[in-house]
């Protein structure tokens, strides 16, 4: 059995992660994660990950071993949706208290799992190590093997301790929990040519249900789906699929790869979000299942069901490009995983403005997605202020994004849309992205935004806040624009890098003083790109634009040397 | 006199708690331009944020020292200092509140050591008002959390008056417990603004999370009661504490400037009302107003309406301590029975519940007991929506936190018009049950088996 950081740092070697595969050898020791910033760091830890990739698991006890913390102030909280048992939405936590830091919380755990077995008898117990036991040693393999033992049921140890590092960590190291513990350990009733493992959804709203009716139809099975409404062993029985879909996304890559590599299963990455996308992903399904042996005839009638859904999807979205003529959407989100929800809201007849959105080549697709998650990230660093006036000038009739700028629009009276985990609606699928065009409708056509844009009768427009922050704005760029110092030090203070906080003018200077031309040159020296890495993209718009005389100087000099 | 009795099981299931420092956070979201941080790994705050956000559907500043493993096992000193100054410089707060939390506790982190090492080494920062409380996950509940931090709020924030200032006969301060809504408070203010009282809030949340939309936005608290407000809160003529779990702060305020308090343990029901009208009428010289006069009359009313309803009903309520006290006894005194109570966390208030006994547990108690007892009215945050699915019975959602209604922060419960509102709203949810899932058919009186009975009967006849 392998240690907790022996783990970590097999993900952080992850083979199957472009990202990772670019990193030199010191790069990929320090890891994947991204280092996090006191008093500037948003978002859940490695337990919340685990918690998050698993829990979903419908028929499994999932038992958080820590202060009531970890699990009294997060359980019930996903939309994930179940066709079965419900036991995954029961919160079980040992709530160490004074006593158990001091002396330790092995035996409560163990007499807990007993508790959960006695009462509720569910297939499988999952242990969530958190932080505090975690310091204080207690060994969760241990309880969880001697737990086994004597209740003659899996219990099974996550060990992903919150202060390891983020969200992304856990949902890694929980993967890895299920191909050390669960994945190969039972086998199906029977199998055919058309098993399928889904790995990476988490059937938000339902929204797996948008699409397995199709896949139902094509008699194709999903054998396992890890972790939307799947079950116990249903996991434990995956390694017996024929092909494996990893939704968009690296959350479970590892998982993914070792299954291809341990049991041969192929798999490719692909989404079912939008039209296009959607249609991928079902080819890419029939050609990995006949590759390995389903019938020829499969691909044939995959292509009948495509071809039916996307006209009928196309067909529900056409009497909205009228109403949708002219306006324009401001898409800011690393949530969408797929450029074919923007094709589609185009042709939709939306303009998608904020991003510079073009139908272009793949390379150029992969680009723009970047930007995207690269702006999801900005909009959490900017102001109210600057985001309306973001709004304002980009002329935006509605917003689309995830996370906290949902206030921030709703109170500047903007339309909104939540297209992140969060939002209560299932966009998957063919049905899936008509419905997201019906919300988009509905958002953007209610008659409460104009009442709203009034100011209260005992106030002039010129006086509310929206105004002021305008004038402000003006004001500032108006001073700007007399002052060339000011101006200067205002370009230059521009933040690039969100992650590690480095401004436009520390990499110039970078670039200028050390002759850098490459992304990775900017990185050894100032840092930025280091953390997420998608400024790339913005530091090589830097390198590309900086005046040809600066470099060829260098250039020269170099050459002189 | 209930027994207070504590449950004896080593896996909690469906918690009813929160934890402490996440209270204690709470309390500091009282406060304007304020920033809470947490002291602890970034899901400790993560995990609170979403539970704020989602039950305010509001923007939540809330921060994190963002502790690592290393950083956990080595001491925290730089990341508390590295948090301060980025919190110091990004957002420009007036005010930043720490808690700690069990990762940073059971290390032995002494932050309030590291807190004169960052004036000492920041000149900036030397006179800038940060408040630090312990708040450990592993002990006593969310309650706790806002009683410790309102408590040091006042031993830090507040000055002690120079010696005979004269105190401000109009001026009183106002300590609400977490049980109270920013919309309670908002009623309080109004019924003492009535009197000519000027009440001083601390912690002030319908400043900040009453869901206004702001003249500027800024990154910390919107709204709340300033640190220069509440350092001159030592004039004030009265302390009144709302809550049991405020008796400790209004000590405090006492002890450090000699302001008298008064604690008014209910504001939910007709005496308690009754009892704090009269207060404020002594302390300002003024008659009862006219309004409250017949807002007394129209929830005299209303329970005469609703004690139809309400009357014999037996109840299930999980809630914090001083919430439970609260609701119960009024429930109570419209003839319902405590049957079945659960709470987070130990308090003076359990005892004088009316039912035999109040245990402190979770919501899988209170589901069994709720079951075993046959209670058909549940009173809990929402997380009791699992139970009440199952149990099929009216639910009442009340407590924080309240994730899948609206409204949480407007729910009323003070003053005779907020109890007035509550009742109407609980007997509205039994008349409901009533129709949609109580109607009477042919068989719902037919005693069991008794057809068989009657047979065997009439064969013996013959």
């Amino acid at each position: 059995m392998s240690s907790l950081s022996a783990t970590i740092q097999d993900v952080f070697n992850e083979p199957g992660c472009g990202k990772n595969a670019n990193k030199s050898e010191a790069e990929r020791k320090k890891g994947c994660t991204k280092q996090l910033q006191p008093g500037g760091a948003a978002g859940g830890c490695a337990f919340d990950g685990a918690k998050i990739a698993l829990q979903p698991l419908t028929d499994v006890a999932h038992l958080v071993h820590g202060p009531i913390a970890c699990e009294g102030n997060s359980w019930d909280n996903r939309g994930a949706k179940s066709s079965g048992s419900n036991i995954w939405r029961t919160g079980f936590t040992t709530d160490i208290n004074e006593t158990d830091v001091i002396f330790g919380g092995e035996k409560r755990l163990y007499k807990a799992v007993k508790e959960i077995i006695e009462k509720y008898d569910p297939p499988a117990v999952f242990v969530y190590q958190t932080c505090v036991p975690a310091m204080i040693g207690d060994d969760i393999n241990a309880v969880c093997k001697a737990a086994s033992q004597k209740f003659g049921k899996p219990v099974i140890p996550i060990n992903s301790p919150g202060f390891v590092g983020p969200k992304n960590l856990g949902n890694k190291l929980a993967g890895e929990a299920l191909l050390e513990h669960v994945i190969g350990t039972e086998e199906p009733d029977f199998t055919t040519p058309y098993d399928l493992n889904i790995i990476g959804e988490y059937n938000l709203s339902g929204e797996l249900w948008q699409v397995k009716p199709l896949l139902d139809e094509l008699g194709i099975r999903i054998l396992s789906c890890i972790s939307g409404d799947g079950r116990y062993r249903e996991v434990a029985y995956s390694h017996r699929a024929r092909a494996a879909m990893m939704v968009c996304s690296k959350a479970m890559i590892n998982v993914a790869r070792k299954m291809e590599e341990r049991y041969g299963i192929p798999f490719f990455e692909g989404s079912f979000y939008g039209i296009e996308d959607s249609s991928d992903s079902l080819r890419e399904i029939a050609r990995l299942l006949i590759e390995r042996g389903a019938p020829d005839e499969l691909m044939a009638r995959t292509e009948a069901v495509i071809a039916r859904e996307e006209a009928k999807a196309w067909a529900a979205i056409e009497p909205y490009k009228p109403r949708f003529e002219g306006k324009k959407v401001l898409l800011i989100t690393g949530g969408v995983k797929s450029w074919s929800v923007v094709a589609a809201l185009q042709e939709a007849g939306l303009e998608l403005v904020g991003t510079s959105v073009k139908k272009s080549t793949k390379e150029d697709k992969e680009r723009i997605k970047e930007l995207m998650g690269q702006d999801a990230h900005m909009i959490d660093d900017m102001t109210p202020r600057e985001m309306y006036k973001m709004m304002k000038d980009a002329k935006a009739d509605i917003m689309l994004s995830g996370g906290k700028s949902q206030f921030v629009a709703l109170k500047a009276g903007m339309p909104w849309l939540d297209i992140n985990q969060e939002r209560s609606h299932a966009y998957m699928g063919y049905v899936g992205m008509v419905k997201l065009v019906q919300e988009i409708d509905k958002a953007l056509y209610n008659p409460m935004w104009q009442q709203l844009r009034q100011p209260a009768p005992w106030e002039s427009t010129a006086k509310n806040w929206q105004a002021k922050a305008i004038a402000q704005m003006d004001a500032e760029t108006a001073a700007l624009a007399a002052d060339p110092e000011a101006a200067e030090k205002a370009r230059r203070a521009r933040k690039i890098c969100h992650c590690k906080t480095v401004d436009l003018g520390t990499i110039e200077d970078a670039i200028a003083a050390h002759a850098l031309t490459t992304t990775d040159g900017v990185k050894q020296h100032t840092n930025a790109s280091g953390g997420c890495g998608a400024c790339a993209a913005r530091i090589e718009d830097i390198l590309a634009a900086l005046p040809a005389t600066a470099t060829s100087t260098f250039a020269i000099l170099q050459a002189a040397e | 006199m209930a027994i207070v009795t504590v449950g004896k099981k080593a896996c909690a299931v469906n918690p009813l708690k929160m934890s402490q420092p996440i209270g204690g956070a709470f309390a500091f979201l009282g406060l304007r331009g304020s920033m809470p941080l947490l002291h602890g790994s970034q899901g400790c705050t993560s995990f609170g944020l979403t539970l704020f956000v989602r039950h305010f559907k509001e923007a939540v500043p809330l921060q994190t020292t963002a502790m690592s493993e290393v950083a956990t096992v080595l001491g925290g000193y730089e990341n508390v200092e590295q948090a301060v100054l980025n919190i110091y410089n990004r957002t420009k707060p007036e005010i930043i509140g720490i808690c700690s939390t069990g990762v940073t506790e059971t290390k032995g982190d002494d932050v309030e050591g590291y807190i004169k090492t960052i004036r000492q080494k920041h000149p900036q920062l030397a006179k800038f008002p940060m408040v630090y409380v312990a708040t450990p996950d592993f002990k006593d509940a969310f309650q706790d959390g806002w009683e410790k931090t309102v408590a040091r709020m006042v031993e830090v924030l507040v000055e002690t008056p120079k010696v005979a200032a004269r105190r401000d006969r109009s001026r009183v301060n106002v300590l609400p417990g977490c049980h109270l809504t920013p919309g309670d408070l908002d009623e309080i203010r109004t019924i003492m603004e009535d009197f000519g009282l000027e009440p001083s809030f601390l912690p002030d949340l319908a400043g900040s999370l009453d869901g206004h939309i702001p003249d500027e936005f800024v990154p910390t608290t919107i709204g709340g009661i300033s640190v220069d407000e509440v350092a001159v809160m030592g004039q004030a003529a009265w302390t009144i504490a709302i809550g049991a779990q405020m008796r400790r702060a209004a000590e405090a305020m006492e002890k450090k400037t000699g302001t008298p308090f008064k604690v008014f343990e209910r504001l939910c029901g007709l005496l308690p009302n009754d009892e704090f009208m009269v207060f404020l009428s002594e302390i300002s010289g003024r008659p009862v107003p006219l309004k409250y006069r017949r807002q007394r009359g129209q929830l005299a009313d209303a329970m005469l309406d609703a004690h139809f309803h309400i009357g014999g009903r037996k109840l299930a309520i999980g809630a914090e301590p001083d919430l439970l006290f609260d609701l119960s006894s009024m429930l109570q005194e419209m003839g319902a029975k405590v049957t079945a109570a659960v709470t987070t966390t130990q308090s003076p208030v359990l005892e004088w519940i009316k039912t035999e006994e109040v245990l402190i547990g979770d919501l899988e108690d209170l589901e069994n007991l709720a079951k075993a007892r046959g209670c058909d009215l549940l009173i809990t945050h929402s997380h009791g929506r699992q139970a009440a699915e199952r149990l099929n019975i009216p639910f009442y959602r009340a407590g924080f936190p309240m994730f899948d209604r609206l409204g949480a922060g407007h729910q009323l419960s003070v003053g005779y018009r907020g109890t007035r509102d509550l009742i109407f709203d609980i007997a509205n949810l039994i008349i409901a049950d009533h129709e949609d899932n109580r109607q009477p058919t042919p068989d719902t009186w037919r005693i069991e088996g008794a057809g068989a009975d009657g047979e065997v009967l009439a064969a013996s006849l013959h």
